[in-house]
C-alpha cells in the first residue's frame, strides 16, 4: 500500500506493508535514522515522534496510521541552521550522554513547550516520564528544558574543591 | 604568565561543553543499526524457549522456502567450520549454536538470513525443533547439590562447580573472630539485573569475498581485543579483521562480551559474500547477553569492645549462568570484590568464593560493577549498618570510627591492596552537612513517636577502578594497558587516537582536554578518534572504569613526549640551549625573556618545515601505559526516605552524593556520571530484577517485567565532591564512570532498613519493591 | 517483534465499519489508536486475518454532555479526557484517573473505547466506569444497544461486544447531587500496569448521606470488579470513618487478586483496603465541599 505524508514539512510517499511500524517506515523506508528502537514493548520511548505535533511511540503505530498526516523526527526540529531551543539547551546542559534517547526527550520538551512556555521541574518529569534514559539520570535533561524555556533550575551542588596532596 | 592572560584552551578542569553533541542533537549519530551496506542481509536468531533441553532434530525447510531467505544456519553447519563452539573471556567455552543441548532459556539455536528484518523473523517462526526437556538447574545451590543434572556435559564435566577462589589470610581473621566482643552478620542475595543499555547490541558483518577482509561494525566496548579473538576464534587473519564500534548507545558492560549473533553474522557474511546485519530486539538483549550481579553472600563482621572492625569474612556462591563468560581479569575470578574491606581499617579479612554453572544466560561481570566491586561494596555497607543497629549506635558515627584515616595512606588492606590515596572523613563531614544530618535525625526521632517511618541511609564507599598493571591484570592474556596516538599537524591542530572506547562518556571532549592541558593546544582543535582497529592503537577498551586511569596516562604521557621534542624544536627555533627552555600551556620561551614566545603552533610548523639537524621530523607519538596501581576513588552517599504505612511503598525524599575521583578533567561530565549512577543504582535497588521460576524460564526479558525508573520516580540528586589526587596517576585523576553505581545501592536499602529498624527489620533483598517492604512491616506488626 | 502479515481496511464510514464486521468480525481486530492491538500484533500474541483501522470514521471522538449525560466518543484519546477538565470536572474520579493511565505517549494515542474493549483486568477505565455506572453505546449492522459496563467485562481480555459490534461511545451518568470521588492506582513505575487500583465516586444526598457508591477495582481480578459488598454498604448511610473503614474491608474481600511480580495475593488485598479507605475519605470530603 502507499503510504503519504508530510515528514518534516516535506511530502513523502512511499510503498509499506500493512504491519510495516512506523518506525521503520521512517528508519529504513524513508532513510531517517534519528528516531531508534529501544525495546519491544512500548516501554521506552526511544522511538518518540511528534503525530500532528503529539508525541507518540513510532514503533506503536502502523506507517498506515500516519498516512495522511503530518510527521515530525528530530531531523526537523532545526529550521535549517537554526537549531531549535529544545536541541541548544541540551547541549549547553549536558542533557546527554550517549545520544540514544536524545531524539525522543527533546520531542517531546518541544512539544511541552509549545502548550506550557514555563513548566516546573515537576512538569518536565511527568511530560517524558514515557521516556528512558539510561545515562544521565534525568537531571540534566530537565534544566535542558528548563533552559530552553528560559528558565533555571534550583542549584543542587557545590564543587568543593580543597587543595590537597599535590600531583606525582 | 599572569593568570588572568591564561587563554581558555578548555583543560583540565574545565567544564567543557561536548563536541560530540553536535551530531546527537540532530539526530545525526551514527549507531549499528543506522548502518546500511548495498547488499546487505539481515539475520534474526532463534532461540530456545526452554532452560535446559536435548535437541533431537532441527527442520528447518519450511523456514528456507519462505520467499527472501537466503540462509538458514544452524549449529550443525557452525560445527562443519569449527564454529558451534567459540572461547570465552574466562577461558571456559560457550556455544556459539546449539548443537547437543540447550542449556539456557533464549540460547542460540539457528539463524535466518534473509533479504528483510521483517522476512527473518517471519522464517524463524518456521524453523522446526524437536526438543526433549531436561530437569533445569536454577539456583547456584541446587547446581552444587548432588545429583545435580550436570549442565557442562559438553567437555566432560561431572559437576557444575567452575572455580574455587580465596582472598586474605584466613587463620588471621579465625583469630580475630576467636577474640571478638560482637559479630555481626548478614547473608543477602544481590540479585540478577541487567545492563540494559538503550542500544541493544549488534553488528553488520562485511567479508569482501575478493579481499577477504571482514569489516565488522559491532557493538564494542573494546574492538581491539574483540579483534584478537574474532582471529582466535574464526581463524581469519587479524590483518584483515578490521572492527569499527560506532556511536554506541550506552555500554555499562553489557557490549564487552562476543555473543554468538556476531560469529555467526561474521560465518554468513563469509559463506554469502554479502554484508549481514544482525541487531537483536530487547527480548533478546535482556534474556541471552551480559547480565550482572546474581551473588549469594554471606558477611560476618568482627568487632572489639571499642566498636572497632577487626575482621571481615565473606562467603559467596555466585550464579554464573550455563558458560563462564564473564570479562575479568584472568587471575580474579571474583573480580575484584576482595576490596569488600572497603573505607574500613580491617587488619584481617578473608573471602572464600565458589562459582556454580546453573541453566540461566551467562554473564554476571557487567552494569558498572568495577569487577565485581558492586556486590563488595553492597555487602560492607549493608554489614555496617546492620551493626550500628545492632549496637545501638550511629551509623554514620561508627564508620568515622573505623575509616582508614588520611594519615595511613598509601594503605595495604589485608586482602592485598595498596590504596593510592583518601580523605574518607571528610567526604562524610561534607555529606552530613550538606544533609542536616542532625537535624534529619531529630525529625526522623519525632516521626518515630507518631508511628510514621523516615529512613536515613548512609553509604561511604571506596572502589577501586583502573585495571591496570600488566603483570597482574590480564584478559584472556592480554594485559591491560592502554595507548594514547597524538599526531600535531604542521598548522597546530592535534588528533589523538585512543585504545579505549567511548559509549556515552564524552571521550571526544574529555581526551582533548588533557592534550589540552598537557600541550596548550585548545581542545577544540584537538580530534579524537576512537573505535576503528585500522586506525588506532591498541587498547583493552572502555569498562571498569578505566578510561581516565589508563588511557588518560596514556594521553598524558604522550603529550608530554611531545612537548618535550617540542622543546628541542624551540631551542632550535631561539639558538638558545634545550635547558633554557620555558615551558606553559602552549608557550615556549627561553628563560628571561617571557616577552618573546613560539607558540606549540610554531613548533609544530617547524616541526615538518625547520627541524634541528639529526631529530626525525614530525611531531607525533604513541604511548603505551601500564600503570603503576590501581586508583581508588570514594564516597559518602547519604539517602532519606519515607515509607508508607499502608502500602508499603517508599518515597526517596533526598540523596547526597559526595564523590571524589581525584583530579577531575571536566567536572560536568563527571556530575552526569554520578547522576546516571545513582539512577541506576536506584533502579538496583528498588525495581530492577530478572528471576527464574522452577522450569527455568526467564521472568524480566521484556522493560513490561525488567522495570528501568522513569524522570518520575527518580529522585533528584545533590552532588558534591571533595579532590584527593592520586599520588601515581599522571594527572592525579581516578576513574569515575562506576562510583554511584557501586556506592549507591547501599545507600538506598541502608535507608529502608533504618526506617523499619525500630520494628526489628534488619534486611529485606533487593528490589526492594512495595510488597516487601509490606511484608516487613506486617511482619512487625506495622499497618495502617 | 514485527507483527505478522494481515490485510488492512480503513473505511471512511461507520455503516462501511460495521458492514465489514458483519462479514469478517471473527477473523478481525479494530484498530483505534492501537496502543493496545499493536503490542500484541508486534509479539505475535494476536495474528487477525484483517485490521480495521477506524481513524478516518466522523462522529467517535470528543466529550459532550448531552442529558444528564456525559457522554465519551469511543475514540477519544486519553489525553483528551485529561485535558478536558472543564467537562466533566465534577467527576473527580475521571480527571484523577486520566491522567494515570499508561505514560504521557501512550495517552497522546491511546483511546478510551479502545481500552475499554481491550478488557486488560488491569485497566484503569474498567475500574473507572464500574465506579460511575456507565454504559457503552455498541452499534453494529442490526441496530444500537446500551451495554451496562458492570456486565461488559467477561474476563481477561474477554467482552460481552459481539464480533460485528462496534463500540461507539461511552456514556457516564451526570451526578444529580453533591458528588466525590478519587482514583487511586498503585504501579511499580509510570508506564506499568496497575499493581491495584481503586476508583471511588460517592454521592451525598440532601442529609449529606450517602445517596450512591461506586467502587469498582482493577488488576485484582480476572476481570475489573464492582466492589458491590462495599457499595451496598455504604448506600444510606452516614460516611464516617468506622463505615469507611468497613466498607474498605468489604472491597478487598471481593477482591480476586493473583499472584505475581507484583506482589502475594495478601499484598494486593490488603493495598485494595487501604486504597478504598482513603478513596472513600477522599471522596466524602470532595463531595462535602463541592456544590450540587
Amino acid at each position: 500500500m502507499k503510504v503519504n505524508l508530510s515528514l518534516n514539512g516535506a511530502q513523502r510517499s512511499a510503498e509499506a506493508e500493512p504491519r510495516t511500524l512506523l518506525v521503520d517506515f521512517i528508519r529504513t523506508t524513508l532513510g531517517l535514522t534519528g528516531t531508534h528502537i529501544g525495546c519491544d514493548t512500548s516501554s521506552c520511548g526511544a522511538c518518540t515522534v511528534l503525530l500532528d505535533g503529539r508525541p507518540v511511540k513510532s514503533c506503536t503505530l502502523l506507517a498506515a496510521q500516519a498516512d495522511g498526516h503530518n510527521v515530525t523526527t528530530v531531523e526537523g526540529l532545526a529550521d535549517g541552521a537554526i537549531l531549535h531551543p529544545v536541541q541548544e539547551a541540551f547541549h549547553t546542559e549536558h542533557g546527554l550522554q550517549c545520544g540514544f534517547c536524545t531524539p525522543g526527550m527533546m520531542l517531546v520538551g518541544a512539544a511541552l513547550l509549545e502548550r506550557n512556555p514555563a513548566p516546573s521541574e515537576e512538569e518536565i518529569r511527568w511530560a517524558i516520564s514515557g521516556n528512558i534514559c539510561r545515562c544521565t539520570g534525568y537531571m540534566n535533561i530537565v534544566k535542558a528544558i528548563r533552559r530552553a524555556a528560559g528558565l533555571g533550575v534550583e542549584v543542587h551542588s557545590e564543587p568543593v574543591s580543597t587543595p590537597t596532596a599535590g600531583v606525582a | 604568565m599572569a593568570i588572568a592572560e591564561r587563554p581558555a584552551i578548555g583543560g583540565i578542569g574545565e567544564s567543557v561543553l561536548r563536541k560530540e553533541d553536535a551530531r546527537f542533537i540532530r539526530g545525526r549519530g551514527h549507531y549499528v543499526d543506522d548502518i546500511v551496506l548495498p547488499n546487505m542481509l539481515h539475520m534474526a536468531i532463534l532461540r530456545s524457549p526452554h532452560a535446559h533441553a536435548r535437541i533431537r532434530s532441527i527442520d528447518t525447510a519450511a523456514a528456507a522456502a519462505v520467499p527472501g531467505v537466503i540462509a538458514v544456519v544452524t549449529g550443525e553447519l557452525m560445527a562443519q567450520h569449527n564454529l558451534a563452539w567459540m572461547p570465552t573471556l574466562s577461558g571456559d567455552t560457550q556455544a556459539v549454536l546449539a548443537t547437543d543441548k540447550v542449556r539456557f532459556q533464549g540460547q542460540e539455536v539457528a539463524c535466518v538470513v534473509a533479504e528483510s528484518k521483517y522476512i527473518a523473523e517471519d522464517a524463524v517462526g518456521l524453523i522446526d525443533v524437536d526438543y526433549e526437556p531436561l530437569q533445569a538447574v536454577t539456583t547456584p545451590q541446587q547446581a552444587l547439590d548432588a545429583g545435580a543434572p550436570v549442565i557442562r556435559d559438553d567437555k566432560g564435566a561431572t559437576d557444575n562447580h567452575i572455580y574455587h577462589w580465596e582472598a586474605g589470610d584466613g587463620p588471621a581473621t579465625e583469630a580475630a573472630f576467636a577474640r571478638a566482643a560482637k559479630v555481626v552478620s548478614l547473608s543477602t542475595h544481590y540479585p540478577r539485573c541487567h545492563p540494559a543499555p538503550l542500544e541493544t547490541c549488534g553488528c553488520v558483518a562485511d567479508v569482501d569475498s575478493v579481499t577477504g577482509k571482514a569489516t565488522i561494525h559491532m557493538t564494542s566496548q573494546a574492538p581491539h581485543a574483540h579483534r584478537t579473538l574474532f582471529a582466535l576464534v574464526a581463524g581469519l587473519p587479524e590483518q584483515n579483521i578490521r572492527i569499527i564500534s560506532p556511536d554506541i548507545g550506552g555500554g555499562f558492560g553489557n557490549k564487552v562480551p562476543i555473543y554468538p549473533g556476531y560469529v555467526v553474522a561474521t560465518a554468513a557474511s563469509l559463506l554469502l559474500g554479502r554484508p549481514v546485519k544482525w541487531v537483536e530486539d530487547r527480548t533478546e538483549n535482556l534474556i541471552s547477553t551480559g547480565f550482572a550481579r546474581d551473588y549469594h553472600m554471606k558477611g560476618e563482621l568482627a568487632l572489639d569492645a571499642d566498636n572497632r572492625f577487626i575482621g571481615l569474612r565473606v562467603g559467596l556462591l555466585s550464579d554464573n549462568g550455563a558458560f563462564f563468560s564473564d570479562a575479568q581479569p584472568s587471575k580474579f575470578k571474583a573480580g575484584l570484590f576482595h576490596i569488600v574491606t572497603g573505607s574500613y581499617d580491617i587488619p584481617a579479612a578473608h573471602v572464600v568464593g565458589d562459582g556454580a554453572y546453573t541453566n540461566k544466560a551467562p554473564g554476571g561481570v557487567a552494569y558498572r560493577c568495577s569487577f565485581r566491586v558492586t556486590e563488595a561494596s553492597f555487602l560492607i555497607e549493608r554489614l555496617v549498618d546492620t551493626a550500628a543497629h545492632e549496637l545501638g549506635v550511629d551509623a554514620a558515627e561508627l564508620r568515622m570510627r573505623n575509616f582508614i584515616q588520611p594519615e595511613a595512606f598509601p594503605y595495604r588492606s589485608a586482602t592485598g591492596f595498596e590504596y593510592d590515596s583518601g580523605d574518607y572523613p571528610r567526604a562524610m563531614q561534607v555529606a552530613l552537612e550538606a544533609l542536616g544530618y542532625d537535624e534529619l535525625r531529630r525529625e526522623q526521632a519525632e516521626k518515630r513517636t507518631r508511628g510514621e517511618l523516615m529512613g536515613i541511609g548512609v553509604a561511604s564507599f571506596t572502589e577501586v577502578v583502573g585495571a591496570g598493571k600488566g603483570r597482574d591484570y590480564d584478559i584472556v592474556g592480554l594485559r591491560m594497558f592502554d595507548s594514547a596516538e597524538l599526531r600535531v599537524h604542521p598548522t597546530g591542530k592535534a588528533v589523538l587516537k585512543l585504545g579505549v572506547k567511548s559509549q556515552g562518556q564524552g571521550h571526544e571532549t574529555t581526551f582533548a582536554q588533557i592534550v589540552a592541558e598537557e600541550l596548550g593546544i585548545p581542545a577544540a582543535d584537538v580530534a579524537v578518534e576512537e573505535g576503528d582497529t585500522d586506525n588506532t592503537p591498541y587498547g583493552l577498551g572502555t569498562y571498569a572504569s578505566r578510561s581516565t586511569p589508563v588511557g588518560g596516562a596514556a594521553t598524558a604521557m604522550i603529550a608530554r613526549k611531545l612537548r618535550d621534542k617540542g622543546r628541542q624544536i624551540a631551542a632550535h627555533l631561539f639558538e638558545a640551549d634545550v635547558a633554557d627552555i620555558e615551558f606553559e600551556r602552549g608557550r615556549y620561551w627561553v628563560k628571561g625573556s617571557p616577552g618573546e614566545v613560539k607558540t606549540i603552533q610554531d613548533v609544530a610548523f617547524a616541526a615538518y618545515s625547520n627541524i634541528p639537524e639529526g631529530m626525525e621530523a614530525g611531531l607525533e607519538g604513541v604511548h603505551y601505559y601500564d600503570p603503576p596501581n590501581m586508583t581508588f576513588p570514594f564516597g559518602t552517599y547519604l539517602v532519606v526516605v519515607d515509607v508508607d504505612r499502608g502500602t508499603g511503598v517508599v518515597k526517596v525524599r533526598r540523596v547526597v552524593a559526595v564523590d571524589d575521583c581525584g583530579v577531575r578533567i571536566n567536572p560536568m561530565i563527571v556530575e552526569g556520571q554520578i547522576h546516571g549512577g545513582l539512577t541506576e543504582g536506584f533502579g538496583i535497588a528498588f525495581m530492577e530484577l530478572i528471576t527464574f521460576d522452577a522450569e527455568g524460564n526467564c521472568i524480566g526479558s521484556t522493560f513490561m517485567d525488567y522495570l528501568l525508573p522513569t524522570a518520575w520516580e527518580t529522585p533528584r540528586f545533590e552532588t558534591f565532591t571533595t579532590v584527593t589526587p592520586s599520588p601515581h596517576h599522571p594527572l592525579g585523576a581516578k576513574g569515575v564512570g562506576e562510583s554511584a553505581t557501586v556506592g549507591s545501592p547501599a545507600a538506598y536499602v541502608n535507608a529502608v532498613v533504618d526506617a523499619l529498624a525500630p520494628y526489628g527489620v534488619r534486611n529485606i533483598d533487593m528490589p526492594v519493591t512495595s510488597d516487601k517492604v509490606w511484608a516487613a512491616m506486617r511482619g512487625a506488626g506495622v499497618t495502617e | 517483534m514485527f507483527p505478522a502479515a494481515f490485510d488492512y481496511t480503513a473505511p471512511t464510514s461507520l455503516d462501511e465499519v460495521l458492514r465489514i464486521l458483519g462479514e469478517r468480525g471473527e477473523e478481525a481486530k479494530v484498530l483505534a489508536g492501537g496502543q493496545s492491538l499493536i503490542p500484541l500484533l508486534k509479539l505475535r500474541f494476536a495474528s487477525p486475518a484483517l485490521v480495521v483501522d477506524i481513524a478516518r470514521v466522523d462522529g467517535l471522538e470528543g466529550i459532550g454532555r448531552d442529558d444528564g449525560t456525559l457522554r465519551i466518543g469511543a475514540r477519544t484519546r486519553h489525553a483528551d479526557v485529561e485535558a478536558a477538565r472543564d467537562l466533566h470536572g465534577s467527576l473527580d474520579v475521571l480527571l484523577d484517573a486520566a491522567p494515570q493511565i499508561s505514560d504521557p505517549l501512550i495517552r497522546n494515542q491511546g483511546t478510551v473505547g479502545g481500552s475499554l474493549c481491550h478488557a486488560d483486568p488491569a485497566g484503569d477505565w474498567g475500574a473507572v466506569m464500574l465506579a460511575l455506572g456507565a454504559e457503552l453505546e455498541a452499534r453494529s449492522a442490526q441496530g444500537t444497544r446500551r451495554i451496562p459496563v458492570d456486565g461488559f467485562f467477561d474476563g481477561p481480555f474477554t467482552t460481552t461486544l459481539r464480533p460485528d459490534e462496534l463500540v461507539t461511545s461511552v456514556i457516564i451518568p451526570m451526578p444529580a447531587s453533591r458528588s466525590g470521588g478519587t482514583y487511586l492506582k498503585l504501579e511499580r513505575k509510570v508506564g506499568d500496569f496497575a499493581t491495584v487500583g481503586v476508583a471511588v465516586h460517592v454521592e451525598l444526598d440532601g442529609s449529606g448521606r450517602i445517596g450512591r457508591a461506586g467502587v469498582g477495582l482493577c488488576a485484582v481480578g480476572a476481570s475489573s470488579i464492582r466492589a458491590t459488598g462495599a457499595e451496598q454498604a455504604l448506600a444510606g448511610q452516614e460516611p464516617d470513618d468506622a463505615l469507611i473503614a468497613e466498607a474498605a474491608r468489604l472491597a478487598a474481600a471481593q477482591a480476586e487478586p493473583l499472584a505475581d511480580q507484583r506482589g502475594g495475593v495478601d499484598y494486593k488485598r490488603d493495598v485494595v483496603r487501604v486504597f478504598a479507605q482513603r478513596g472513600l475519605r477522599t471522596a466524602v470530603e470532595r463531595a462535602r465541599r463541592g456544590a450540587a
